[in-house]
């Protein structure tokens, strides 16, 4: 980690493969799950990334990777719980019937350009998380790594963006 | 398939690296806070106020008590927010200000009680209340702004004790320093709107957080 601290990008990569087994046996003491387990490793390694300026070479490296992991898996029970406590998985959603006027408003925009035009219209940290999980089918990591953004924050500002957008084709349809 | 996705992830983030400047230790910087504010504020007492009113109220044992009580609740406060702004430090850093806390609520309580109770001194004199009120929450802002850039730095991942703690330690900052301003004893209604501010100025903290604390 003290080479990394540096820009030793070798020892830093290195450094994040060998720590990821280790992380992921942390989270498992949180969740069963495998993708949720991954999820977690990943939201790990990234906030490792971010606040790697505050680990101190004369302490020891595991307590303060431990309690990053830990933070991090808490966050994402609490998500979980929060999520399932609000949210129903609607099934029928994706859905595309022969009927035009059964499908739903989302599926009833059919132009690209129509889509960018709802974009533009979106908050700037809205349209990037929804431009990088939904359009360019990034993983919440990778979409993380690419804005800036934490994967907590990606998932709010999807969740918020396709509410926006579900209210703009309404008030179109009106 | 997620463990080659988590492959990428290390892949991109080692291409990304960039060297960073290693964060000093969390009691350095606590005391680098707390030197700065009381470098400026006892310049400022010192040159508005004086110290006359301050060191004759001193004289009275449960007085001076107090006041070390909320000067300790400051310090402590701060120290442990800068310590649990970054990962790996015990949690046990946050039980460091209960004792001071307790002691500055305990001394103010028994000043209420020397005074019967009464919601106004003996001389009948209750009209400085809202403006103890208004100088906590007041000078908590330049305060609490120059702790919170100071701790966003460490980018804490568990940003809720550090807010809460930070926010008391500026709270009760701002208390100590209403000290130099306050000649009189507290009052019950004294008493309630020191820890109506104080508790208003960890409120907001709390509540504004992540984007004050910038957090991971």
């Amino acid at each position: 980690m003290r080479a990394a601290q540096s820009g030793d990008r070798t020892a830093y990569e290195r450094l994040l493969s060998e720590i990821s087994p280790l992380i992921r046996a942390l989270v498992r003491r949180h969740c069963s799950n495998r993708a949720d387990i991954e999820e977690m490793v990943q939201d790990t390694l990234l906030t490792v990334h971010r606040v790697r300026h505050t680990y101190d070479p004369s302490r020891p490296f595991c307590p303060w990777l431990a309690a990053i992991a830990w933070r991090r898996s808490i966050d994402a029970l609490r998500r979980r719980i929060r999520v399932s406590r609000y949210e129903t998985p609607e099934q029928g959603v994706y859905e595309t019937f022969s009927d035009a006027a059964a499908n739903s408003d989302l599926e009833g925009v059919r132009s690209a350009e129509e889509v960018e035009q709802l974009l533009q219209l979106l908050p700037p940290r809205q349209r990037q998380a929804l431009q990088s999980l939904k359009l360019k089918e990034m993983t919440l990591a990778e979409a993380s790594v690419a804005s800036g953004q934490s994967v907590a924050a990606l998932k709010v500002n999807t969740h918020r963006a396709l509410k926006t957008l579900r209210g703009l084709l309404e008030g179109r349809k009106r | 398939m997620a463990a080659v996705q988590t492959e990428r992830v290390i892949v991109t983030l080692a291409s990304q690296l960039q060297p960073v400047r290693r964060l000093r230790s969390p009691l350095l910087r606590a005391l680098l806070w707390l030197a700065v504010v009381g470098g400026v504020g006892g310049v400022l007492i010192a040159r508005e106020v004086g110290l006359a009113i301050f060191l004759q109220r001193l004289a009275v044992p449960r007085v001076a008590v107090e006041d070390v009580a909320i000067a300790l609740t400051a310090i402590t406060a701060v120290i442990a927010a800068f310590e649990l702004s970054v990962p790996g430090h015990s949690p046990r850093w946050a039980l460091l200000p209960v004792l001071p806390l307790l002691s500055w609520v305990s001394a103010s309580g028994l000043g209420c009680l020397r005074n019967g109770l009464s919601l106004q001194r003996a001389d009948g004199f209750a009209g400085e209340s809202p403006h103890c009120f208004a100088f906590i929450a007041g000078a908590s802002v330049p305060l609490g702004l120059g702790l919170f850039w100071m701790l966003r730095r460490a980018r804490p991942i568990a940003p809720l004790p550090v807010a809460a703690l930070g926010t008391l330690g500026v709270a009760a900052s701002a208390a100590f320093m209403l000290q130099f301003f306050h000649p009189f004893d507290v009052t019950v209604i004294d008493l309630a709107l020191h820890l109506s501010a104080v508790g208003l100025v960890v409120l907001v903290g709390t509540v504004w957080r992540r984007p004050l604390l910038a957090a991971a």
